[in-house]
């Protein structure tokens, strides 16, 4: 008994540093400068924390277990080497994956436990696969739709909230009833089951442009189920995990939400596409003011300042590349560049960022709204490359427009803009934008990757 | 038992507020390699997901456990794996200039 005591020491010292380590982890993603030390300590805990739990005592059989590590890892690396424009995807995809893992877990807990379980414990375990099931399968959705295997558009039927509602009430009542009734184990499938189909629900409504949030708050509940397992387990790493994933879904779920002026209640039961493209259906076509490649290149390259807003579009047309070249060459003839960021731009946080970046366009010339907002009226171009909603002056001044009070990148305040699209049809979201028919708007119609491209071989044809 | 849930339950609050001091300090620029360093972190649940599997108690919780040490360990490995691509083409304008 000594001898196992001894051995369990070690591993919560072991759990000590690498919480300890996954906190430091944290704490450097704060600047790109020492972010990559985080990967550093987050790797070293991990490695720290696994290697610890194989000392543990009641460890009989290794065999499985190296199977189990063996195949993850083969899974891992190809989902590691994804291209960045996948990484939406392949970041719900992970946490389905999390949420799998805790599901699992919870599930043959209970069953090795059953009927023997106090009541604190069957709360957290319920939590758990509640959590950790609605997770993996609401997960999955948003992954699918992501990878467009499933419609992108909201999926809405009559009454959608009620059964939602009164699903989850089925998931809650029955996990009630058995912490109640410890020996009712029949209720557990149902739990389980229930939470699954919740989660497959839960996202179906939920449009493309809603995904930055949708994919925190999944990444927030992911963190919290793995929280309850901590507690099934009584394992303080995995609490301290399980809390600071959870804090971080929840802090990104609330930075993405208020940069849409919607609340987490609006945006999982409100389908905010639909009523949009309702909107959409009464707009005439009017003039608007359109621009050749040539003529764009004459206006970029007489400006001193020029601001390039991407947006989702950029990233389908797989643009990021061309505008880099955009970049360097107007930096060349000595024209400002800044790229302004909004924080809903893309189908997850920060996702213009990283595509940006692997463009080779440096970080400090990514401008985040607040920052950049003030300067568009000394801005000479604003170039709008795949962005639509988030430019859109209706969230300022039409208080009749669904995203009315949503913040947006003021770039009518810019002396020219110009916005690259395909066509003058709405955009994902389907609301018209009064942007384009400003008189300082010039639309440039075609392919992003295309248009940049012939701005560029114009800026670098005529020197 | 009564006294490990307390001590689990301060633990989780004391954790949660770290969690949010440090994670608001986080550049919005790297939001997304956030995402997939808290994933790769939380998928801690494998150490879970070992226990269960090795002290071999039944083989339906073997079975589990094993498809779940699968799960969170291509979490582990995938996700600390693009977190570190991404981070590398993060790059400053000023030391070139």
């Amino acid at each position: 008994m000594n001898e196992f005591a001894g051995s369990q020491y070690l591993i919560e010292v072991i759990y000590l540093i690498a919480s300890a380590l996954f906190i430091m982890s944290l704490k450097w993603m704060s600047s790109p400068a020492t972010a990559r030390h985080g990967i550093w300590a987050g790797e070293i805990g991990m490695v720290l924390a696994i290697a610890g739990t194989l000392l543990h005592h009641g460890i009989v059989d290794y065999k499985w277990i190296a199977v189990g590590l063996v195949l993850g890892s083969g899974i891992g690396i190809p989902l590691g080497m994804v291209q960045m424009t996948a990484v939406p995807q392949r970041t719900a995809l992970s946490h389905a994956f999390g949420a799998l893992c805790v599901t699992l877990v919870g599930t043959a807990e209970f069953y090795l436990r059953t009927p023997d379980v106090p009541k604190f414990m069957m709360s957290v375990l319920s939590m758990e696969v509640i959590l950790g099931g609605l997770t993996f399968t609401g997960s999955l959705m948003a992954a699918g739709k992501l990878q467009e295997i499933l419609p992108q558009r909201p999926i809405t039927y009559k009454g959608q909230n009620l059964v939602n509602f009164l699903l989850f009430s089925v998931a809650v009542g029955s996990a009630v009833y058995l912490v109640l009734h410890p020996e009712a184990k029949q209720f557990f499938p149902l739990i389980v089951g229930v939470s699954l189909i919740f989660g497959v629900l839960l996202v179906i409504p939920i449009g493309g442009a809603d995904m930055p949030t949708v994919i925190s708050l999944l990444n927030g509940y992911a963190g919290l189920s793995a929280a309850a397992m901590g507690f099934v387990l009584n394992n303080k790493l995995l609490i301290i995990a399980g809390a600071l994933d959870g804090s971080s879904g929840l802090i990104l779920s609330v930075i993405m939400s208020k940069a849409m002026n919607r609340s987490f209640t609006n945006v999982l039961f409100g389908a905010f596409g639909q009523v949009q493209a309702a909107a959409a259906g009464g707009q005439e076509a009017r003039p608007v003011h359109s621009a050749t490649a040539e003529e764009s290149a004459a206006i970029l390259a007489a400006a001193n300042k020029v601001v390039i807003v991407p947006g989702y579009g950029m990233a389908v047309a797989q643009a990021q590349h061309k505008v880099r070249e955009l970049y360097d060459i107007l930096s060349k003839k000595g024209v400002e560049v800044r790229f302004a960021i909004h924080p809903v731009a893309g189908r997850m946080p920060g996702h213009m960022n990283v595509l940006l970046a692997e463009a080779d366009i440096p970080y400090d010339r990514l401008i985040e709204m607040d920052e950049i907002n003030g300067d568009f009226p000394q801005t000479d171009v604003a170039l709008v490359i795949g962005a639509n909603d988030v430019t859109n002056p209706a969230a300022r001044n039409d208080a009749s427009s669904p995203i009315f009070g949503m913040p947006i990148l003021d770039v009518d305040k810019a002396h020219t803009v110009m916005v690259i699209k395909r066509s003058m049809s709405p955009g994902f979201a389907g609301i018209d934008n009064p942007l384009y028919y400003l008189d300082n708007t010039l639309m440039l119609f075609g392919d992003a990757k295309q248009f940049v491209g012939a701005i560029v071989r114009e800026l670098s044809g005529g020197h | 038992m009564n006294s490990n849930l307390i001590d689990a339950l301060f633990i989780f609050m004391l954790a949660c507020f770290i969690g949010f001091e440090v994670i608001r300090h986080v550049s919005p620029l790297l939001h997304t390699p956030l995402m997939s360093l808290t994933n790769a972190l939380d998928a801690i649940a494998v150490v879970g997901a070992i226990v269960l599997v090795g002290e071999r108690k039944s083989t339906f919780a073997t079975v589990l456990g094993v498809i779940a040490i699968v799960a969170a360990t291509s979490n582990v490995v995938g996700g600390f794996f693009i977190t570190d691509r991404m981070l590398k083409m993060f790059k400053s304008s000023r030391p070139t200039k």
